[in-house]
């Protein structure tokens, strides 16, 4: 861990009102979604899950089959697919379609995929503005920040910060009423909306039998990005393809349970291409970009590839020990929580960050309310084992490895430990108090990290080998 | 190029070569209640309700026209060219503006008008959404950019639920470029998780079964 890293950590643990916030808001997303998953609301919620995992798997192993059939249906109806391998991708084919289309302004739903290429940043940099249009996200945005939760990207801003932020960026009043503060938002954006050029979206789901892109959104501003300007790009994860219209029946009711606890987003648009001849309406241009950015690369691994069925409905960091004491911006990646602790190590490599899978309690909470059933702790423990045998391959962690290879040929060694084992118990024994507090010795130096948490316990006056052997003794007279 | 490399990197990961068929895939998943249409209309009012949005069932046409018409008073409202609309008598309405000449008219109207008048393709009960088609009859923006909705559905429109939309229409891409489910006045909860309405989308929406 980097030192702002670990200050960053050190920073949300000692901030009493962030505690609250973020306590608060993943409580209220909890018992939101506890709500609407009961069994007496929606009995079928464990086959729904199977379902979803099933389609998901199938998706994820028939995906280049899935992609060109997307890109054909699209193609078939007068849209244009863009591939792009990383971030740099990304942005070169948008920037080139604001030239061409004289493009000042860009306006954004929400999508996490485009903070994962920094579009944003990269936009900016030639000159095009743009404009995020979710409430949470032009907070973080204004306030040049990255997102803290998938679904609540501003959860970590109090009313009070958004007034100050609002008056600071907007030259207006201070406003502390959120009713106020968001009928403000509504009438800036209002004006972005109408004057923009292209939006662009992210995308819940990609559609393979129809060539379609499907966006949620609660507020309304994935129908405006989509309907006002005369372009719309859809920026996307190759894995977020899935087969059929038909399986929408399922990850839409799974997806906005797990999310929000709604039973089904306000808005749900089922986008397939630019309007049509005869239609009154909506952009004249659609476009899909298909990001690898490191898929590709996960897909390779048959057991961590179950990665990619994630559709980001956050329950997993609402639900996650870890998430909800250290807050989202103490993760590398823009992804935080449990999915981004197995997502970031396999899209930059195991060794950037090497602490990460370790960050976690392996308490299960993320794979018990996980709609597609990732089975995030196992993975956790997959890369662990990954982060071990590279660091090792780089000759580092010697005295761990030293420690336990001794311990692995000693444990070979029926006479060897019992031997260990009698000298042990003869000179750290209960008798002698003080062997609990040889840890306080070890808070400084190499062994700091694993004893300065840790008790060391006595050992007995006798060994399980001795007293076995005395019962089957006094069994025998 | 690009979409070879990220086809060919696919395909190497997963073990699989050009052309392969995929794997027989799970069989959809889609079940549709029994529910008669009493039922349907109580539990698409119920679903409507606990999201704030109002309800109305008119015995008839002219019932509907007058809910509406008593509604809006001398508001400026935009209506869409859905035959039913008419039918109902609504765009005859003297603050009601339908038949717009062009998209840019229809948007500059739709800018400034306090109501948007629809009816819907469908409404599903289990959800108390509306579901929307973009066509000639209906455009997008009607339903998006006022800040009150208001959409008309003829009650034999009302169905189970999603199971039974993608039952009846599983390709909906063939109907339009653009299927939209609305469930409820548009919402966020993004500054202190406290619940705003009306924030890019109508914060009111009515929704009255004919």
């Amino acid at each position: 861990m980097t030192g702002a890293q670990e200050q960053k950590i050190r920073q949300t643990l000692d901030d009493p009102k962030l505690q609250l916030a973020i306590y608060s808001a993943t409580g209220r997303l909890m018992s939101h979604r506890k709500a609407v998953v009961a069994p007496e609301v929606l009995p079928d919620y464990q086959e729904l899950r199977t379902q979803a995992n099933l389609v998901k798997r199938h998706a994820i192993e028939n995906l280049d089959y899935y992609l060109e059939q997307f890109e054909s249906q699209v193609v078939a109806r007068g849209g244009k697919v863009i591939w792009a391998r990383d971030a740099a991708e990304v942005a070169a084919f948008l920037l080139d379609l604001a030239r061409q289309k004289g493009a000042r302004l860009v306006v954004k739903s929400k999508s996490m995929t485009t903070e994962e290429v920094d579009l944003n940043e990269r936009l900016e940099r030639e000159g095009v503005a743009p404009v995020e249009t979710d409430l949470g996200e032009y907070i973080v945005q204004i306030a040049h920040e990255r997102p803290y939760h998938l679904v609540a990207p501003a959860l970590h801003k109090t009313r009070f910060d958004v007034a100050d932020l609002f008056s600071r960026e907007l030259g207006i009043p201070r406003e502390t009423e959120i009713e106020k503060q968001t009928k403000i938002a509504r009438s800036v954006l209002r004006q972005k909306f109408l004057a923009a050029d292209i939006g662009v979206s992210g995308a819940n789901f990609l559609v393979a039998d129809s060539g379609a892109v499907v966006i949620v959104t609660n507020e309304g501003n994935g129908r405006m990005t989509t309907t006002l300007p005369q372009v719309h790009v859809a920026i996307a994860g190759i894995e977020k393809v899935i087969p059929r219209a038909q399986d929408l029946a399922v990850f839409l009711k799974l997806l906005g349970r797990s999310a929000t606890g709604q039973p089904l987003t306000v808005y749900t648009s089922f986008l397939a291409g630019a309007r049509r001849a005869g239609e009154i309406d909506g952009p004249q241009e659609f476009y899909v970009v298909l990001l690898d950015n490191g898929r590709t690369r996960l897909l390779a691994d048959r057991e961590k590839r179950q990665s990619l069925y994630c559709i980001r409905c956050g329950a997993c960091l609402n639900h996650c020990p870890v998430y909800r004491k250290v807050g989202g911006h103490s993760y590398p990646g823009v992804y935080g929580g449990p999915i981004g602790s197995i997502l970031t190590p396999q899209y930059s490599g195991v060794l950037h960050d090497p602490w990460l899978p370790f960050a976690s309690s392996l308490c299960g909470a993320c794979a018990d309310v996980c709609p597609v059933k990732i089975e995030i702790p196992k993975l956790l423990l997959a890369l662990r084992s990954e982060v071990n045998q590279a660091q090792a391959a780089a000759g580092a962690n010697r005295l761990e490895r030293f420690g336990f290879r001794a311990w692995a040929w000693a444990m070979r060694h029926p006479r060897i430990y019992e031997m260990m084992g009698f000298m042990g118990s003869a000179l750290f024994g209960d008798r002698e108090k003080w062997i609990r507090r040889v840890p306080r010795l070890f808070q400084y130096g190499p062994l700091a990290g694993w004893l300065s948490q840790r008790d060391l316990p006595p050992l007995p006056d006798r060994s399980f080998r001795q007293l076995w052997r005395a019962r089957r003794k006094a069994a025998k007279n | 190029m690009p979409r070879e490399d990220i086809l060919h990197r696919t395909r190497t990961a997963l073990g699989r070569a050009v052309g392969d068929p995929p794997a027989p895939a799970p069989p959809p998943r889609l079940n549709i209640p029994d529910m008669d249409l009493e039922q349907r209309i109580a539990s698409l009012f119920a679903n409507i309700e606990k999201l704030a949005g109002k309800t109305c069932r008119a015995a008839s046409p002219a019932e509907a026209c007058a809910y509406i018409a008593a509604l809006i008073g001398d508001h400026s409202s935009a209506a869409s060219n859905a035959p039913f609309l008419r039918e109902c008598g609504i765009t005859d309405l003297p603050s009601v503006r339908a038949n717009f000449a062009s998209v840019e008219e229809l948007r500059a109207f739709c800018a400034e008008a306090e109501f948007g008048i629809t009816s819907a393709d469908y409404a599903l009960a289990d959800t108390g959404s509306l579901v929307l088609f973009s066509s000639q009859e209906e455009a997008r923006m009607i339903s998006l950019l006022p800040p009150v909705h208001i959409a008309v559905v003829p009650r034999e429109r009302i169905l189970t639920g999603l199971d039974e939309l993608l039952t009846g229409t599983p390709l909906p891409a063939e109907r339009s470029s653009s299927m939209l489910f609305i469930t409820g006045p548009s919402r966020t909860a993004d500054i202190e998780q406290i619940l705003v309405r009306g924030v890019h989308g109508p914060g009111e929406i009515h929704v009255i079964v004919v």
